[in-house]
């Protein structure tokens, strides 16, 4: 009897001391966010969140980007493109399987970009693939795509995750239970709590080290605090809260990930409403603010200031925040030229980001000292988008166009700046049929250099990515040239 | 007692309509569109539009509110915007979260606040009496969102006991399962619990009064005994109200505490439904909440009828 309860106990020990050892050896990785995605399909919405989690993971399109922000190969082995500039001829990877055991072949291809510039097209970035004029299937491992007009930025375009390529077959549950060629496999996912991902064992590139990767959304910074320090969430990369960034950094258990995004962050000003549709109103704006005190005060030193809209790790980039130093005395001169009437209300509306709602309220009171009347009100996306974005109605706000390179959009009329300038639309003309490198370079910083000089908007700073990771997780991105989780090679050290 | 029932029955119908109607067109007042919110700040007008299209947006009014209330009366309550699959799944996979989360602290409260309110009404005056007092008092008056992260201090950060926040989900085990909303439910109970012993303890205060429970005593009985046998029932209909309606506060009413353990309960799920415009998921979740009202009210009022008989005439 004694023997018999101890063999059991035996066995049961055996049992709990493997299944133990089982749970360690499974690697795995949990990923916090602050906000779930509203799907999983990212050629069907425009929410960050959703290449948080699938970008790279599960769907890759035939080019994607690198962490440093340069394109690189990924469906495509290769491509030409002819001398023109118009016809690109992509050569596929031939070892490439979806989820589903499908293989991936050109028509694949062609139906995915025929799908994004369709009639009834609901890709939120379709603008990047207007260019396209046909798709054709050359063979099985080929496809040319023809373009109206040459587009120098045609193989970025296709990095980006709105250009993944999908099957047909599976693309009507994509919204739920996305199949993919990625790394990663659709598992399951919890609403409101998590998407677990499974690795795909016939990955056609190089074998990944994860087992298991499970996203976690917490939308409250508190709530977020709690779970990393708890240790239910091995990394946050994009932490809500950068006042906490100091608390991880002094825990030796955790490291903190300071990076920089796509992210130019700016005081968007409504150029066809007075009193800032006069260009010294606007000058007088851009001197009134301090950048150092918005950076200080609103995202705890986190943040690189900015003089035009373009991102300051970008080659390209060209340093003008001269153009708009912190000058109260010239503003306040600006100012009472221009003729504004103190009892002109400047409305300034703010998204619920904490960038946008910390810094609008250290903006107004810069403003305020130099003799503007600033009201703030204080929005949800929803409204903002109503209200600011499609409305036009507003004379300032503070929003991050996290967008890589998109200086191109002040080149719309009818955008919400309502910069309307025959000069810089040429510009972005000019831009677009040059290919040579060199010559977009110099295109792209004149570029720069207008707007700055035209005022369009104040520009803040450019968006740090702040996130907190367990020391012992390797290969997460610093930087955010897309806005993705890319977990090919994070592994854990030892 | 059947024409009350007849006459409650009927007053329930017409409470559905109405909330159905006010519902829906107050949410549809609302401003935002939810194709502009997902297709963010760089999609074009023909983009939005063709995706209002596929949404059934551009479809008027009265004709999406019969859609939806004619679909709602087969269980079919419309597709969801965002999450782009049906409403009921969505609503079905939550309440797998907020009804036990629901149960558990109305369990717990009860738990507590029957004890706490008895040992007051029997003690009343004494020195057991204040403390229970004072203790509810406190109960009350501490915020249940701040109560909730002295928790997770405690349990999850310092003693690593219970996960901050999250639900692992049935599918891992009814004590996995449970063990996650343990936190959550103990803080949703303790401002309950404070409510409901203090009505216990002023309801039986008020039924020890009554002249049965002097003969009782007068009997020989202890007040103990009175209460346990005599007073109780008699006193409950106050503290079934008081319960009724906790359970549908609690039942929606958690957000804030769904969002500090971030749980996928319904309360997040209203939340987030109205700040991405997804209207259709929002409208159906508050009729079901409604809904949910207005049978516990029932459900309570019939209740009524068998604890007291004297209501029955």
């Amino acid at each position: 009897m004694i023997n018999l309860t101890t063999k059991s106990i035996a066995i049961l020990l055996i049992l709990l001391i493997s299944t133990g050892i089982s749970l360690a050896l499974e690697k795995s990785i949990t990923i916090g966010m602050q906000l779930e995605p509203p799907n999983l399909n990212p050629t069907a919405g425009a929410a960050a969140a959703i290449d948080e989690v699938v970008y790279a993971n599960v769907f890759e399109g035939l080019t994607r980007f690198k962490p440093d922000g340069s394109i690189t190969s990924a469906l495509a082995e290769s491509w030409n493109i002819s001398s023109d500039g118009l016809t690109y001829t992509f050569y596929l990877r031939s070892n490439v399987e979806f989820h589903d055991g499908t293989k991936m072949t050109a028509s694949d291809v062609k139906f995915s970009l025929d799908r994004a510039i369709s009639e009834d097209s609901t890709n939120a970035q379709k603008a990047l693939f207007t260019d396209i004029a046909s798709v054709t299937v050359v063979d099985k491992q080929t496809v040319k795509i023809l373009l109206k007009t040459s587009n120098g930025g045609f193989i970025t375009s296709l990095a980006w995750g709105d250009a993944v390529v999908v099957s047909e077959k599976t693309i009507s549950q994509a919204e739920t239970a996305p199949v993919g060629t990625g790394p990663f496999k659709f598992s399951k996912w919890i609403k409101g709590d998590r998407v677990e991902l499974v690795r795909n064992s016939k990955y056609w590139g190089e074998a990944i080290y994860l087992d298991k990767a499970t996203f976690k959304f917490i939308s409250d910074p508190t709530a977020a605090f709690a779970a990393v320090m708890a240790g239910d969430i091995d990394a946050f990369p994009v932490f809500p809260a950068p006042e906490n960034l100091s608390q991880f950094a002094a825990d030796p258990r955790f490291k903190v990930i300071v990076g920089s995004t796509e992210g130019e962050t700016i005081l968007s000003t409504n150029n066809k409403r007075p009193p800032f549709d006069k260009l010294e109103m606007r000058k007088a704006l851009a001197h009134a603010i301090n950048r150092e005190e918005i950076i200080n005060g609103a995202m705890f030193g986190f943040g690189t200031p900015i003089g035009t809209h373009f991102a300051p790790h970008n080659p390209d980039y060209l340093d003008l925040t001269a153009n708009s130093n912190y000058d109260p005395e010239l503003s306040r001169k600006l100012i009472k030229e221009s003729g504004y009437d103190r009892n002109t209300v400047i409305t300034l509306k703010l998204p619920p980001p904490s960038y946008a709602r910390r810094g609008g309220e250290i903006v107004a009171s810069q403003l305020r000292k130099v003799g503007l009347n600033i009201e703030i009100s204080n929005l949800e996306w929803a409204q903002w988008l109503e209200q600011v974005f499609k409305g036009k109605d507003y004379n300032l706000t503070i929003v991050s166009h996290t967008e890589p390179s998109d200086i191109n959009i002040y080149a719309r009329p009818n955008y919400y700046f309502q910069y309307d300038s025959a000069m810089f639309q040429h510009l972005i003309k000019e831009l677009s049929g040059t290919t040579d490198p060199k010559m977009r370079s110099t295109i792209i910083q004149k570029a720069q250099v207008m707007i700055s000089e035209n005022y369009v908007n104040g520009y803040l700073f450019q968006l740090a990515k702040t996130g907190v990771a367990n020391k012992k997780i390797k290969g997460l991105w610093e930087n955010s040239p897309t806005q993705a989780n890319d977990l090919t090679h994070v592994m854990w050290s030892e | 007692m059947l024409n009350y029932v007849k006459a409650r029955i009927l007053s329930l119908a017409t409470s559905l309509l109405l909330s159905s109607m006010i519902i829906f067109i107050l949410l549809e007042a609302v401003p935002g569109d939810a194709a502009s919110f997902m297709l963010g700040i760089n999609a074009t007008e023909a983009t939005i539009n063709a995706l209002r299209e596929e949404l059934g947006l551009e479809k008027n009014i009265v004709i999406r509110y019969l859609d939806w209330t004619t679909g709602m009366m087969s269980g079919n309550f419309g597709v969801s915007y965002t999450y782009r699959v049906p409403v009921q799944e969505l609503i079905l996979e939550r309440l797998q979260v907020s009804l036990p989360l629901t149960i558990y602290s109305i369990f717990l409260s009860v738990l507590i606040a029957f004890p706490a309110g008895i040992l007051a009404a029997q003690f009343y005056g004494k020195k057991t009496d204040y403390s229970i007092m004072a203790l509810s008092q406190v109960g009350i008056s501490i915020p249940n969102f701040w109560f909730a992260i002295i928790l997770v201090l405690i349990f999850s950060i310092n003693l690593r006991w219970f996960s901050a926040g999250g639900f692992s989900g049935w599918d891992s085990g009814l004590g996995s399962g449970l063990k996650s909303l343990t936190l959550p439910a103990i803080s949703l109970a303790l401002p309950q619990a404070s409510i409901l012993s203090r009505v216990i303890r002023a309801s039986l205060l008020n039924t020890l009064k009554e002249d049965y429970i002097r003969t009782a005593r007068a009997k020989g009985l202890t007040l103990r005994q009175a209460i346990q046998n005599h007073a109780l029932r008699n006193a409950l209909i106050p503290i079934l109200t008081i319960l009724g309606l906790q359970f549908s506060f609690l039942l929606a009413g958690a957000i804030i505490i769904e969002n500090v353990f971030f749980l996928p309960g319904l309360g997040r799920l209203i939340f987030q439904g109205i700040m991405q415009r997804d209207l259709i998921v929002v409208e159906s979740v508050i009729m079901l909440l409604v809904f949910s009202v207005i049978i516990i009210n029932f459900l309570i009022d019939i209740m009524y009828l068998i604890i007291d008989p004297r209501l029955r005439r």
